[in-house]
């Protein structure tokens, strides 16, 4: 069986020039190509500096690259973020790929609930649905219905990850990118968060993570890609 | 669901000033309804100058800005006459002084600085311009107890919050804001933008904002532009801008920002 690709990556690149220090580059990673099917997983492996993450952002458009496609099935036609208009990216974001970062960047004030129901207001949703699919969602990754309408400023780091995941799997999105969903959790709480990776994939997801825990990446992933193994020259 | 047409187009916007002086130069961008666009720089670099020629208050002394005015297509905003620029400033357009003092009528109440815009849209009856008023007071978290009292009894942040009633009150779809959250205490500005960004959502309409702060942008405006001696050195998605800074000057912006 051959499902169609949802992300093919060809020739990327991505180098850092640094203006403030005398315009210094650091090279991260060039010629990367790949593609990921609907309902499959690459898991990107390599040592701590390699450029995972790098490469991750990169395909959600955070980083720029400095060379290549980054091909996504994106209302039913392959469109290249790399090179689309702002407009266009956002709209690739708010319908197509959605990204669990490592760490939750906390907005002021605003209740854990309430940061995981608006994702899926985003997406077109109903407030009452939103609110309802958020509760169910913490309710699977165990987070205390107490901590739900509360900010999440104050929570510990397997709390705000568990928030982060649900955000970010709250809507059925064709491409996942996970950036280490499960480093902060302990054993129970993993199991729920891979749990719902499994169940994205099995809804069509194709996936693209980082994780160093190999029991989940062991779990998750159908192939892996080792980004240290595209170490750009200097 | 992404609509095709723009709101309003900026084409080779340039200001100089009488002696020489250059405001801004060669701004182009798009803005679609309900995006959020953010213009940062420092002090000098030409932000509100554009500002003031986007919302009309400055003619350019080169280029366009076009609005789409009463959903008929883009028409050149300096070529309405001016009951009609008038009507486009009431009507579909909004914009959020700094200073809200600037933006009120000190001497009305708070509900009546709300009610009057109402009624400069053609809303008449009493009970309803009350309830309006009430109403978008009460979304702006303004106690009901204070609807009647004069806005220079209230804080700044207060007061901010008012005008932003006022604006709102008339659903326009553009609206322009200047450093919208200066002079305001962080736990203030906090909860300012916590409510922009919360209206600007629900409403869904687009906005303007221009500030030095980054913090700002990176909660509320979709794009980011960069700008430096009244020209635009970047443009793009917001976190690229501001996690992944092209431009020389866009990074020592971004270098420069303490971390709390």
């Amino acid at each position: 069986m051959t499902a169609e690709p949802m992300l093919t990556v060809n020739g990327l690149a991505k180098t850092f020039v640094l203006h403030t220090q005398n315009g210094v580059r650091l090279p991260v990673f060039a010629n990367v190509d790949f593609s990921v099917a609907a309902g499959q997983c690459l898991a990107l492996t390599g040592p701590s500096g390699a450029g995972k993450s790098t490469l991750l952002r990169s395909l959600y458009a955070n980083y720029l690259p400095s060379d290549g496609q980054i091909m996504v099935r994106h209302r039913g036609r392959m469109l290249d973020l790399a090179s689309a208009e702002p407009r266009q990216q956002l709209e690739v974001r708010r319908e197509t790929i959605g990204f669990v970062s490592q760490f939750l960047r906390v907005i002021p004030r605003i209740p854990a609930e309430v940061i995981v129901a608006e994702a899926a207001i985003a997406g077109g949703a109903s407030p009452e649905d939103a609110l309802a699919a958020a509760r169910e969602l913490l309710r699977r990754l165990n987070l205390p219905e107490r901590l739900w309408s509360v900010p999440p400023a104050t929570f510990s780091g397997g709390e705000q990850q568990r928030v982060n995941i649900a955000r970010g799997l709250i809507r059925p999105f064709p491409v996942l990118l996970l950036d280490e969903p499960t480093a902060s959790l302990d054993p129970v709480n993993r199991r729920g968060a891979v749990d719902l990776i499994l169940a994205a994939k099995a809804a069509g997801a194709a996936v693209v993570a980082i994780c160093h825990d190999e029991d989940v990446r062991a779990e998750i992933a159908d192939m892996t890609f080792d980004v240290s193994s595209y170490k750009a020259a200097a | 669901m992404t609509r095709s047409e723009p709101l309003m187009e900026a084409a080779g916007v340039g200001h100089i000033y009488a002696g020489g002086q250059v405001g801004c130069e060669d701004v182009s961008f798009r803005l679609y309804p309900g995006e959020v666009l953010g213009i940062v720089g420092e002090s000098g670099s030409g932000k509100s100058t554009l500002l003031s020629c986007l919302a009309g208050a400055l003619e350019p002394s080169s280029g366009q800005v076009k609005f789409d005015v009463g959903r008929q297509g883009l028409r050149d905003v300096f070529q309405l006459s001016e009951p009609e620029r008038r009507l486009l400033m009431r009507t579909e357009w909004g914009i959020v002084r700094q200073n809200p003092r600037d933006g009120l009528r000190m001497s009305v109440s708070a509900g009546g600085n709300v009610g009057e815009r109402l009624m400069a849209v053609g809303e008449r009856h009493y009970g309803q311009i009350r309830d309006q008023a009430l109403d978008w007071l009460g979304r702006v978290e303004i106690a009901a107890d204070r609807v009647d009292h004069l806005p220079r009894t209230f804080s700044g942040g207060m007061q901010q919050r008012v005008q932003i009633a006022r604006i709102l009150v008339s659903r326009p779809r553009l609206v322009f804001m200047d450093e919208p959250t200066g002079g305001l205490d962080v736990s203030v500005q906090a909860r300012l933008l916590d409510l922009l960004r919360g209206l600007v959502r629900d409403l869904g309409v687009a906005a303007v904002v221009v500030t030095h702060d980054l913090a700002v942008v990176r909660l509320l405006s979709d794009r980011l532009m960069v700008m430096r001696h009244g020209r635009v050195v970047e443009h793009g998605l917001t976190d690229r801008v501001l996690d992944d800074p092209q431009h020389p000057y866009s990074q020592l912006l971004v270098s420069s920002v303490l971390q709390a």
